[in-house]
């Protein structure tokens, strides 16, 4: 699989993507992201939440970071001030030093289900963000092809995505947020609809393609395997309200294959996540208890 | 009856799809090489037969039950009127079908009854269009603003129950000609099913693939454009289709105004002068004037949807 991703496109890729970085920097240099003092509060109908408490997180271009913690703990509402969606309501989140006030194509997103867009096919879909940023249709459809062949899926070009299954329809999605040349990936929970062996492959898969990109990754998951298997750094939220507990360096040999997972490198921070995710639901469980 | 055949055409190439492609393609590393190496237009060509084989399989013998539906109606109808079959419902001064039919060849033979169709055509036609392209504006900007929302709905909620029948008399009164009111009155009827299904249709946006779009660089124009629209589609069609049905029984009601011809002033006409197997006919030309062109409507459409059909690849 990995191999048949090896093709010279990569390659045509890549040199792309650098004389498409901003103002003549290497590719590497961009995508520093910058969280000082973020509070999300949401107003709801029992008063206001508090989604993210007291967010401080810096992240260096090309650096791999997983957002890790129990569901509802506001890792996703972290990501998508990173991303724009969601402002915070006091605090900063720059990248490269500009302050995010919206969406924007230098921020890919890739979501954890059906965010292709049905009526489009998968390569209209890849295709869409650099039409959006004003190149030609020839040149967007070149560009979608070329990404596609980096996932493996160039033989689908013309399929509708309700006929690819969950791991390739997510392939796309990656496909589609790599093709507007992000400086930062952000990815929320993106496999984690899938069954456990394709989101093994997958996990191996992205792997292959950042090495290539080097762009900086932000990737939401409650998965602890995934988390230490993926990133350079993993970044622990605990629950209501979302704060971030723990910021653990992982420092496994890359490239990283399979076998890692029973290394007891691997095991030991795996277990260290475990035992601070774990005393995060004990804390959750008693507050409620308390409350109720 | 369309719809029930092309669920019948996807149920069949779903079986098709599922059987041509490796399934669980990512289960197992070899298996999604394998779905690699095997690209989707190798497998086009077993499907472009199968469907058909499988449609005279499975939908064949229900067309054929539908036709023989229609052939017993017409034998029983035969059998009423000729011998004057009359127990509550009476059947004693209703043409037989085989009068009807000598009727509609005379009809048929002379000019007369083609400008009655074309003068009704070309009526349904300004009135759709006008229809078509005012109900999906309106629709869409009730769908994305609520002040539009609010100030056209109050409009349409009291407006849309009233029967076109009811309109006649304003519209003689407001507009110039008697062309300009029947289209007036089969406009209307044919713009409110387009305004409400496009409304529910853009209402219905998946806010998803809005933040997918806003985050691929997407403008607001992009995003109705490449987001709302198409994903609106299939209730918009639907509400064309709708439309066309009902514009058809807003022209009867807007013929009886008026005017020489129109397929609806043939059939109220004949009513007045009492010659009832020219009422029949036209009330089948409406009818099948109002399928064929409903027909006409979901088949042109449907390259708009063909997304929709699973295992559909352009």
């Amino acid at each position: 699989m990995n191999e048949t991703l090896m093709n010279d496109n990569r390659l045509a890729v890549l040199d792309h993507s650098r004389t498409r970085a901003k103002s003549g920097k290497p590719g590497a240099e961009r995508g520093r992201i910058s969280v000082r003092d973020v509070d999300i509060v949401f107003d709801t109908a029992n008063g206001p939440h508090v989604a993210v408490k007291n967010a401080n997180l810096a992240v260096r271009p090309g650096e791999f970071i997983c957002l890790l913690g129990p569901s509802g703990c506001g890792k996703s509402t972290l990501m998508n001030s990173i991303a724009g969606f969601v402002p915070p309501s006091s605090g900063e989140v720059t990248i490269d030093g500009e302050a995010v006030t919206e969406p924007g194509p230098d921020r890919g997103m890739v979501f954890q289900q059906h965010s292709l867009f049905p009526w489009k096919t998968v390569k209209e879909n890849v295709a869409f963000g650099p039409l959006m940023a004003g190149v030609g249709q020839n040149e967007a459809n070149s560009v979608a092809r070329t990404f596609l062949s980096l996932v493996g899926l160039a033989a689908f070009e013309n399929a509708y995505p309700n006929t690819l299954s969950g791991g390739m329809q997510q392939r796309v999605g990656i496909a589609r947020a790599l093709a507007n040349y992000p400086s930062v990936l952000l990815m929320d929970e993106p496999f984690g609809a899938l069954d456990a062996q394709t989101r093994v492959m997958m996990q191996e898969n992205l792997l292959d393609i950042w090495r290539e990109f080097r762009n900086t990754v932000v990737f939401v998951t409650h998965d602890i395997d995934e988390a230490v298997f993926l990133s350079d750094r993993i970044v622990v939220m605990s629950a209501s309200p979302g704060r971030i507990i723990a910021d653990i360096d992982v420092k496994l040999p890359r490239p990283r294959e399979q076998s890692l997972l029973t290394s007891p490198e691997f095991m030991a921070l795996k277990r260290q996540c475990l035992d601070l995710i774990r005393q995060e639901t004990l804390n959750a469980f008693q507050q409620q208890n308390k409350a109720g | 009856m369309d719809s029930q055949s092309n669920a019948a055409i996807r149920t069949a190439e779903a079986l098709v799809d599922t059987s041509a492609k490796p399934s669980g393609t990512e289960a197992t590393p070899d298996a999604c090489v394998s779905a690699e190496l095997s690209p989707p237009e190798e497998k086009s060509q077993v499907q472009s037969r199968t469907p058909v084989m499988i449609w005279f399989r499975t939908s064949g013998p229900r067309y054929l039950v539908r036709i023989m539906a229609l052939v017993a109606a017409v034998l029983l109808w035969e059998l009423a009127s000729d011998n004057g079959f009359s127990f509550y419902v009476n059947f004693e001064n209703i043409p037989a079908p085989s009068v009807v039919g000598a009727a509609l060849g005379a009809e048929l033979a002379g000019q007369e009854f083609y400008l009655h169709i074309l003068h009704s055509l070309e009526r349904v036609a300004i009135a759709y269009v006008m229809a078509v392209v005012l109900g999906v504006v309106i629709g869409v900007a009730m769908g994305r603003s609520r002040w539009a929302e609010d100030i056209i709905l109050p409009y349409i909620e009291l407006l849309r129950p009233i029967p076109a029948v009811a309109w006649i008399p304003l519209a003689i009164l407001m507009l110039p000609t008697e062309q300009s009111s029947i289209v007036f009155i089969t406009f209307l009827g044919a713009l409110f099913p387009v305004i409400l299904n496009t409304v529910h249709g853009v209402e219905q946006t998946n806010g998803l693939l809005v933040r997918a779009a806003r985050s691929l660089g997407a403008s607001r124009t992009a995003i109705l454009w490449h987001v709302v629209l198409p994903g609106a589609m299939p209730s918009i069609v639907a509400g064309l289709a709708i439309g066309m049905g009902v514009a058809w029984f807003s022209l009867l009601a807007g013929e009886i105004i008026s005017g020489q011809y129109g397929i609806g002033y043939y059939t109220w006409n004949s009513y007045t002068l009492i010659q009832y197997p020219q009422i029949i006919i036209g009330m089948l030309t409406i009818g099948g004037l109002g399928t064929l062109c409903t027909l006409l409507v979901r088949k042109g459409c449907s390259p708009l949807l063909k997304w929709q059909a699973r295992g559909g690849r352009s």
